[in-house]
């Protein structure tokens, strides 16, 4: 069972209008790569040149924030649930 | 100045000169930026929300045993909290469960109720959750719907834009100004189209749907508000998120004014306008200061904030 991601709804373009798509990799990096490869222009709105999440994107592993775990490097495993959102009203969840 | 009701300090709002981030442009060229985080509520917000509310009570369809409803990412719940409160109703607002914790705690402060939308959805899914919540008991509420209500606008063309021609003494050419409900845009942009035609008007827009400018509009993929014509402007100008944050960061620093991320867009976009003109007294709108959003991505960030 591969991870599942949330897709806010301005990245739906990517994803044939789905909300939530899955993808397999055992990092949250790994992850974003693999939904490239299906859908292709979404890792650019989520990483900047050097890879790096850009500023005013939020990731969640299982509701978790990324920023406080490995960032990028933090592991998933198969029934994970990673969220990307975007940071639009604010930091809080 | 002086009142006597918070809301008689609403509008005559500062106009800055912006000398420092514009030293590389040609020398006939100037800035100004109108600083609406001067009004009570701290917002640009204050003017439509008073505005609205006044409306709403005289014309009866807020009265006596009405709530005040509505969606926003913010800044116009505060304005309305704060004005219901003056004013004596009850505000119930929604907004997307991400927005920042204080600007939640200011809406309580004012005495008014949050309910929470899904933060996937962003603003478009508080504009959905408000309409169903009204849909289950229209007669107990009413929305002042910044998004459609003609005196959003109407409080701009009232005051915004005899505000800036009196404090340029007529000598604005450009005015340019973010998009969130478009208000500012369509109400000051009118009042120069109708007084002074010869000043351009220009719409300054997040560059892409997937965008960190709170407050703001990318038009071509959000639900567009009913107030919004787009063939009244001149232009528009799209801002990247990123170029924004680093203009917030040059205006704490070179001109000592702590704003938001949609002054960021603004200040950038008048920059940007202002490389392409040899002569122009260009006028853009600061929607806010930057006190709200320390908690925020703008501020608590992935990377450290670039050192001079």
């Amino acid at each position: 069972m591969p991870v599942t991601v949330k897709v806010p709804t301005p990245l739906r373009k990517f994803t044939a209008g789905s909300e939530s798509v899955e993808g397999e990799g055992a990092s949250v990096g790994a992850v974003i790569d693999d939904l490239e490869s299906g859908n292709a222009g979404i890792r650019e709105r989520i990483c900047d040149e050097q890879g790096k999440v850009r500023r005013f994107v939020n990731i969640y592993v299982n509701g978790e924030d990324i920023r406080f775990l490995q960032q990028l490097d933090t592991a998933v495993k198969d029934g994970d649930e990673i969220a990307i959102v975007p940071a639009i009203a604010g930091g809080s969840r | 100045m002086r009142g006597d009701s918070i809301a008689d300090l609403v509008g005559r709002t500062p106009l800055l000169r912006l000398r420092q981030i514009t030293q590389d442009l040609p020398a006939g060229v100037r800035i100004w930026a109108k600083l609406e985080g001067f009004n009570p509520g701290g917002s640009v917000k204050d003017r439509p929300a008073l505005h609205m509310l006044k409306a709403g009570l005289a014309s009866g369809k807020l009265r006596e045993g009405k709530t005040v409803i509505d969606s926003t990412s913010g800044n116009t719940g505060i304005a309305l909290a704060l004005y219901g409160a003056v004013l004596g109703v009850p505000v119930e607002l929604v907004l997307p469960a991400n927005v920042s914790r204080e600007r939640r705690q200011i809406i309580h402060a004012y005495g008014a109720k949050t309910i929470d939308s899904d933060p996937m959805e962003g603003s478009d899914g508080a504009i959905r959750l408000c309409r169903e919540i009204i849909a289950k008991n229209p007669e107990r509420y009413f929305k002042p719907d910044q998004y459609f209500n003609p005196v959003n606008p109407l409080a701009h063309y009232e005051t915004t834009g005899p505000e800036i021609w009196e404090q340029t003494q007529g000598k604005i050419t450009h005015f340019c100004a973010t998009i969130g409900t478009s208000g500012t845009i369509m109400g000051t942009g009118r009042f120069f189209k109708e007084h002074a035609p010869h000043v351009k008007v220009l719409a300054i827009e997040p560059d892409d749907a997937f965008h960190g400018l709170e407050g703001l509009k990318h038009m071509a993929s959000s639900i567009v508000p009913g107030i919004y014509h787009e063939s009244d402007l001149d232009g528009k100008i799209p801002a990247p998120t990123e170029e924004a944050y680093d203009m917030v960061y040059r205006l704490g620093r070179d001109e000592g004014i702590l704003v938001g991320q949609s002054s960021g867009a603004a200040a950038w976009a008048a920059l940007e306008l202002g490389k392409t003109l040899e002569k122009a007294e260009i006028v853009t709108v600061f929607p806010d200061f930057g006190d709200k959003y320390l908690s925020t991505n703008l501020w608590a960030g992935w990377q450290d904030i670039p050192k001079r």
